[in-house]
């Protein structure tokens, strides 16, 4: 071992550093400081909870019923669990829906509008998540905001494509309404056909958050010929939503594994279909539709058929019929998974009704190509991946617009870059010069053993959302399904959060080696050893290091010129090797990250 | 102390041993010692050792006396027999005990008042009859229950954290154990866990009285500078005459060292302990030339740890006193009690 060839400390300081072990608040697109608001959710504070929620991610009580999870699986509490049958993260989504669910009247803490114009002004072109994110975080700057949509409401696809028994409508209201409140110019009900004429009304920025707005067809023989009954799945959402559709055939197949197709086959069970089938080319695992959504379909007795191809919609003179499937297999060809027939006869399933949802597009008919604004070859949008902005340097995109088809966190994190950019833009300076992030780092330490948090990890399994019962939520499209944890229920799912934001800070000079810290880390996650490169000094830890991607905090070198080593990756943050220091070397400090956005003015 | 219990979960990687327990099987409750306690990392060390030896937790028993050290049993081995004793008198606890059931891994643990103070008679006579054991001194130099006061094995000259001198002899227990008949005498440092380790389970294997000397540095009463018992200072005096490897039915996990400065040392129990030679002059089969290198290192204010002398043809208590093969807890009344006739004709054997 040479020291010089060793580690060198891990930089602290580096505000990625601690938040990379935040895994939650590191996963989300928007960086929500997760463990912060679960805290707050345990102590009963739920206003404080929702308003740490709605300054990160905008729409606390729509995404705690809708959201992707991306934090998720990046949840320490599912690998610490890794013993059991099924470990499980903490279900933090569904946490943030209490915070929503439970607060006191907050209109009192959102920002009021700005009481004086900037005179600047900008179009937000689309009424969904991205858009309303932009506005909410322009608005208070005072800038003026013009809302342009082509349906008569805002809210874009959190109104049209997410069923009400997912998400009631007087949810998506109230968090639509906080921003509505910031008085924000709408022109609503109008469809916008020119970008052109949009930059010739002489808007400072334009923003596009319009979506992805076209499903996907599926141009198989019988498409024409049957088409009274078969429907475009979002188009039919829609439908559904705005409550042009009521009824659907006794037998639907959808078509399409992803979550549009769970909420069409919900759907379907709820307007008339008693016989409702989800068939799709990839196998189970492989269905882009999340884990939870799969669940909920199959336990209102939808069967999700895998493996099967449509190759020709049946129809009797004009009249559906049913499907006719061609069966495949997965097969490696050259290192890449490719569906191959399977040989087997095809399989024909009868029904009155298809639902067609297999994928969504872009399309920007109305964006011409001579306003120095550049495509790519797949025709999507140059977008600058952190600026949002476009090729033209007065518009910016963002939500599915930018990158195609994603989910409502990453539209929202999408408009606060794009807000910062627009705010940078009409200011005259460099987007590239983007804010840092607001990092604080204090000890929680309050006596010799007390923690300012609940430091004692609960053993408890992840707990499960109640259901409204089945024989109601089948007969009513708007009745939401999910009720919502109760308060205790809440606290004890809660109390599984390991606090990961409140990390083990290690004071070098301090430290007299006495191993109390390696002997009481119930998860072994401290090594004093001699340094060397990482890859090697991970294979000789106290216990092994099983994740490459979760870090190495390396101290300096100490008296005995060994380093101290710690594996982040199943730490419990339990805080009792700083309980065990006898000189402090450890602490325990709280890791509080806000990522940068606009109208920090807005912040209560 | 600390107040929350230590976390069920654990993690998912560490080594399971034969019999199917990972080295938190071993532990015991939360320790109330001061935060930092040489004696925890003792703990520790014992935890370590017997999962490694793949020993089951019911044939352990641990005895202890009164005093800081005395409390550890309670911090490891929660499955295991257990004997909180009176100050000073766990060897003749521990000697009762296993007079009576030979068949269990006997473990005094006890501390530098508990031992060469109150206990003294008890350790000496103990340790003179042979009795099959690891019994370990948890040295730290100080009452560190009473608020650091002197022990008997503080150094002569050495400082107190109130900045008294300590004037009187100390008493060193290796060498008292070597002259006592000890078939097994170490010194270890509650810091240096790969020293520690290894020598616990060479003493766990050894059939006969097994001492070993750990120094423990009281982080609340005797880790300043002028104390010889504190951490930075053992560190820099510690002269280990030799490393040890203990190989349980797989490779010595060290690397090599060069030839003919390593031997290897068969135990009762057929293991084998690989013996690296630090200093190359050291012989630890002789016991009369360990003394007189204790005494030498010592006076040159040197502490000699490592394995300070071993006997592997060693035999114990019950070889000497000729009694039989099963344990005597385990005879009922007719093979104990031989009866009036039995009686008179022995009485009669003797008119």
């Amino acid at each position: 071992m040479n020291p010089a060839h060793g580690m060198k400390p891990t930089d602290i300081q580096n505000p990625d550093y601690f938040h990379k072990v935040v895994d939650c608040q590191w996963a989300c697109p928007a960086h929500t400081p997760v463990p912060e608001y679960i805290r707050m959710i345990a102590a009963g504070r739920y206003s404080d909870a929702y308003m740490v929620n709605w300054h990160s991610n905008v729409f606390p009580g729509v995404l705690g019923r809708t959201c992707d999870r991306p934090c998720e699986p990046a949840c320490r509490r599912g690998r610490v669990e890794e013993l059991l049958a099924a470990p499980q993260p903490v279900a933090i989504c569904r946490l943030k829906r209490v915070a929503a669910d439970n607060k006191d009247d907050v209109h009192a803490r959102m920002p009021r509008p700005a009481a004086q114009k900037n005179g600047k002004r900008v179009a937000l072109i689309g009424a969904g998540p991205a858009s309303l994110t932009v506005a909410r975080d322009l608005l208070p700057l005072g800038y003026t905001v013009v809302l342009y949509d082509s349906d008569a409401s805002a809210g874009g696809m959190m109104r049209t494509q997410i069923p009400k028994f997912r998400l009631p409508e007087s949810v998506l209201d109230e968090e639509v309404n906080y921003i509505l409140d910031l008085q924000p110019e709408l022109r609503l009900g109008q469809k916008v056909d020119s970008l052109k004429a949009v930059l010739a009304e002489g808007y400072d920025a334009v923003f596009v958050g319009c979506g992805a707005p076209r499903g996907r067809e599926l141009e198989i023989p019988g498409r024409k010929e049957a088409a009274a009954n078969i429907h475009i799945g979002i188009d039919w959402l829609s439908s559904v939503s705005f409550g042009h559709t009521t009824r659907i055939g006794k037998r639907v197949i959808v078509l399409g594994g992803g979550n549009t197709a769970m909420d069409c086959c919900r759907t379907s069970r709820r307007l008339g279909g008693d016989e409702v089938n989800v068939v799709v080319r990839s196998g189970f695992e492989e269905m882009k539709a999340s884990p939870w959504e799969k669940e909920d379909a199959m336990q209102e007795g939808i069967p999700i058929h895998n493996f099967l191809v449509p190759k020709q919609f049946l129809h009797d003179k004009g009249k559906l019929t049913g499907v006719l499937f061609e069966k495949v297999k997965a097969e490696m060809v050259n290192g890449r998974r490719n569906l191959v027939p399977s040989g087997e006869p095809d399989v024909t399933m009868p029904c009155d009704d298809v639902l067609v949802a297999v994928g969504q597009e872009n399309a920007f008919p109305w964006i011409e190509r001579d306003i120095g604004l550049e495509f790519d070859k797949w025709d999507m949008p140059k977008v600058g991946t952190t600026t949002m902005q476009s090729t033209n340097p007065r518009v910016f995109f963002g939500g599915d617009a930018a990158f195609g088809p994603k989910n409502i966190i990453w539209a929202v994190a999408h408009g606060h870059d794009a807000a910062i950019s627009i705010d940078l833009h009409c200011q005259g300076k460099s987007v590239n010069d983007r804010p840092p992030p607001m990092v604080n780092l204090m000890s929680q330490k309050m006596g010799i053993h007390e923690w300012s948090y609940d430091n004692d990890i609960s053993n408890d399994l992840r707990y499960k959302v109640p259901h409204a019962p089945i024989e109601k939520t089948l007969k009513d499209v708007k009745l939401e399904v999910e009720l919502g944890f109760d308060v205790k229920q809440a606290f004890l799912e809660a109390q599984r959060c390991l606090n990961c934001d409140v990390q083990t800070v290690f004071d070098t000079p301090k430290c007299i080696e006495c191993d109390a810290c390696v002997d009481i880390c119930p998860m072994d996650c401290i090594t004093f050893t001699a340094n060397d490169e990482e890859d090697v000094l991970r294979t000789h830890l106290t216990a092994p290091a099983l994740h490459a991607t979760q870090d190495i905090y390396v101290s300096a070198a100490l008296k005995t010129r060994r380093i101290m080593a710690k594996d982040e990756d199943l730490c419990l943050h339990c805080g009792l090797c700083a309980e065990r220091c006898p000189t402090g070397a450890w602490d325990m400090q709280k890791f509080l990250l806000e990522a940068p956005k606009t109208g920090y003015a807005c912040h209560k | 102390m600390t107040y929350i219990t230590k976390p069920k979960l654990r993690h998912p990687g560490i080594p399971v041993n034969k019999l199917g327990f990972t080295h938190r099987d071993y532990e015991g409750t939360v320790s109330t010692l001061c935060a930092g306690c040489g004696h925890d990392s003792i703990s520790f060390a014992i935890i370590q050792a017997c999962f490694e030896l793949n020993i089951e937790p019911h044939r352990v028993a641990k005895l202890s006396g009164i005093g800081c050290s005395s409390k550890t049993p309670d911090y490891m081995l929660g499955q295991s027999h257990g004997f909180n004793s009176v100050h000073g008198r766990m060897p003749s606890v521990l000697t009762g005990a296993n007079l009576a059931n030979k068949d269990l891994l006997y473990m005094g643990i006890s501390g530098d008042g508990d031992s060469a103070s109150i206990g003294l008679g008890q350790f000496v006579h103990c340790v003179r009859r042979g009795v099959n054991m690891v019994y370990i001194t948890e040295n730290n130099g100080v009452y560190g229950l009473t608020k650091g006061q002197f022990s008997a094995t503080a150094d002569k000259g050495s400082k107190s954290k109130a900045g008294g001198s300590n004037m009187d002899s100390p008493l060193d227990l290796v060498s008292m154990a070597l002259l006592i008949g000890a078939t097994f005498v170490g010194r270890s440092f509650s810091g240096d866990k790969a020293q520690l380790v290894p020598l616990i389970m060479a003493a766990m294997s050894h059939k006969g009285p097994a001492f070993i000397d750990v120094v423990s540095p009281c982080v609340a009463f005797n880790n300043h500078a002028g104390s010889t018992k504190a951490y930075d200072f053992v560190r820099e005096h510690n002269e280990a005459v030799n490393r040890l490897d203990f190989m349980v039915d797989r490779e010595p996990i060290t690397v090599d060292y060069a030839p003919g400065t390593s031997e290897e040392v068969e135990l009762h129990d057929g293991s084998k302990l690989r013996l690296a030679k630090l200093h190359a002059d050291y012989d630890p089969h002789d016991r009369i030339k360990a003394m007189t290198y204790l005494q030498s290192h010592a006076a040159a204010g040197e502490l000699v740890t490592g394995l300070i002398y071993m006997d592997p043809a060693a035999s114990d208590m019950h070889a000497n006193l000729n009694t039989v093969d099963k344990p005597l807890n385990r005879m009922m009344e007719a093979e104990l009690c031989p009866g009036s006739a039995g009686l008179k004709s022995f009485n009669d054997a003797h008119r």
